[in-house]
């Protein structure tokens, strides 16, 4: 799984510190295994847009303020987000266990209080994730990005932390192999 | 180093390790529940193609945030965590009935320990740190890698330094000052950082409250909270430690990013107040507050020392008409505890419901979720719009003595209206 380069899509713009039960209120935590089903709830949390998962379209791209993902961590958040549709999250900064999780489930996020501060909801926005560059057609901008450690853009390019565990597995077998 | 910085370099296999670096650390320990396991286990075992975990010695697992099942639902995630669990091996896993919630559970069978990198897939298992270990909260992808591996990435984190003078006052706990310190630095004041709680007010808390305190560092954004090392976390350990351990330091030249200087005898009792944990208000500003609920549960407040206030301030009187109780234990050697001494007794004859342990109400799974406009007043750890139910539910957050008193009122009360002095030997 590799992925696209150039991202297009609206903006759907979020507040600061929303958090995980708003992103997947817990009573949809029954659906852990189900990224449909849990698309189709994401967002209810937050007051005024019980029904966003019904509007948003593929590929479109949502904007957070600050420490964005903050609450549990459970790993439904980031998945019902991508079950919703949505390509890729720009926020101010990241709540620690959200980052981590999407990094991990090679689900591209990016940092930009800039992009974040400018963004309004509904504008058509282009992002360049080699470039670390998001461009907004409807306002004519441009903002950048914070660049993450190297690692952790391996690990997006490689599409997670699953095939990372795999080639890891894949080594010490092959060493257990020669030894024995 | 800071002891956050010298677990993850020992972790890492190296000299020494600095805020910003990213190491690949070996895991001490590891924790999953029922929410988290299935998704883990189905990643491990069919995406990252491993059959075995690790180390089947050091992995707890713990049937409590939906369980006993809630629903059909709930109870097929409850079967996929039992029987990964036993076709795994897995040494240290916990039915219902035996268990309870996770972050009281591993602490009272001394499973996290001094000195020791534990990882759990919970965003409280901050808690452990009060036991002078790094612990932190991490996801399922994240536990399948420790799984399969022994091992997983971390950021090293910038340390902020927490210096606590003088004693706390009567009737304020150490959820008071938490509350108090998380209000003063947000939801964020320590995103991504370690928090090292130290001074000496810290000789006067004991070990179930440290936890409380150490619990609460993910409501501000923390990676870590973790404590020294002393006579309070020696007795704990005890009798109680199922492996030898070693205690780490912070050097006297650590460096930290800020430090924090708190005169705890300042801090009033207090709530965190809607929709936010850093919302706090000293207890006078929303006293009188009209409540329909109040919950004493959560890894938060529920261990026997919340029950024993609880249970002193409820002795001989009702819950107020209008208003309901629920009280929660957070785990099944607590709940036999409070059997014990008498607490239960005092619990039902004042008119509340006494569940099985369970994270339950606390995140708004069963046995407690709040309707529409409902108000409650509860002993756990975050009040964010619709943690506990419906999102137009108002939570406040407090200590177990306010949460028992304000119970008997039906309204938002200091626990002194119902109880002149709160006995020495359970403050």
């Amino acid at each position: 799984m590799t992925l696209p380069k150039v991202l297009r899509g609206r903006a759907w713009k979020f507040g600061n510190n929303i958090d995980t039960d708003q992103i997947i209120p817990a009573k949809y935590a029954i659906y852990s295994l189900d990224e449909k089903e849990l698309g189709k709830h994401a967002m209810e949390g937050v007051p005024g847009r019980e029904t966003w998962a019904s509007q948003v379209g593929q590929g479109d791209i949502m904007v957070g303020g600050s420490n964005f993902g903050c609450g549990s961590s459970r790993e439904i958040a980031p998945v019902a987000i991508r079950g919703a549709g949505v390509s890729l999250v720009v926020a101010d900064s990241f709540a620690r266990i959200f980052f981590r999780n999407a990094i991990n489930m090679g689900y591209p996020i990016l940092q930009s209080p800039q992009a974040s501060e400018a963004i309004e909801d509904g504008d058509e926005l282009e992002v360049d994730l080699e470039q670390g560059i998001i461009r907004n057609f409807t306002k004519g901008d441009e903002y950048r990005s914070d660049s993450f450690p190297p690692f952790m853009n391996e690990l997006l390019r490689m599409g997670g932390l699953v095939p990372w565990v795999r080639k890891q597995l894949e080594e010490r077998r092959r060493t257990a192999g020669v030894r024995g | 180093m800071t002891m956050t910085e010298k677990i993850l370099a020992r972790g890492a296999g190296r000299d020494s390790v600095r805020p910003g670096d990213l190491v690949l650390a070996k895991v001490d320990f590891a924790m999953g529940h029922d929410l988290t396991i299935p998704p883990a286990g189905k990643i491990m075992r069919e995406q990252m193609g491993a059959e075995r975990i690790w180390d089947p010695e050091r992995v707890a697992v713990t049937q409590d945030h939906f369980q006993p099942a809630k629903d059909a639902a709930s109870a097929t995630l409850g079967r996929l965590t039992r029987e990964f669990s036993h076709q795994m091996g897995i040494k240290w896993y916990f039915e219902v009935g035996q268990g309870g919630i996770c972050h009281t559970v591993l602490p009272e069978n001394g499973l996290v320990l001094p000195g020791e990198l534990v990882v759990g897939a919970d965003s409280h298992s901050c808690t452990y740190g009060a036991l002078n270990n790094f612990a932190t909260g991490i996801g399922s992808t994240d536990l399948a890698c420790v799984l399969a591996l022994g091992e997983l990435w971390f950021r090293v984190p910038e340390t902020l330094k927490f210096v606590y003078h003088n004693r706390l006052k009567e009737w304020v706990e150490a959820k008071d000052l938490i509350l108090y310190v998380i209000g003063q630095i947000g939801v964020d004041g320590a995103r991504s950082k370690a928090m090292e709680h130290t001074g000496e007010a810290l000789r006067h808390i004991d070990m179930e409250a440290r936890l409380t305190m150490t619990n609460m560092a993910i409501e501000a954004g923390a990676k870590n909270g973790i404590m020294e090392f002393d006579d309070v976390t020696k007795e704990y350990l005890d009798g109680r430690a199922k492996r030898p351990y070693q205690p780490v330091t912070s050097d006297p030249d650590a460096e930290y990013e800020k430090v924090f200087e708190f005169d705890v005898a300042k801090v009033e009792l207090g709530v965190a107040r809607p929709m936010s944990p850093d919302n706090y208000a000293p207890l006078s500003e929303v006293a009188g507050t009209r409540l329909d609920q109040v919950f004493i549960g959560s890894c938060t407040n529920s261990r026997i020392t919340d029950l024993r206030r609880a249970a002193a301030v409820l002795e001989g009187h009702k819950v107020a008409p209008g208003t309901r109780l629920i009280i929660t234990p957070s785990s099944h050697q607590v709940a036999i505890q409070a059997e014990r001494e008498g607490l239960i007794r005092t619990f039902l004859a004042a008119g509340a419901a006494w569940t099985t342990a369970t994270c339950g109400a606390c995140l708004g799974g069963h046995m407690g979720v709040l309707g529409e406009g409902e108000v409650c007043l509860s002993t756990t750890n975050r009040n964010f719009p619709g943690r506990m139910g419906h999102p137009k539910a108002m939570v406040y957050l407090s200590n177990p003595a306010v949460a028992a008193a304000s119970a008997v009122t039906g309204v938002i009360s200091h626990p002194s209206e119902v109880l002149k002095h709160m006995p020495a030997e359970i403050r």
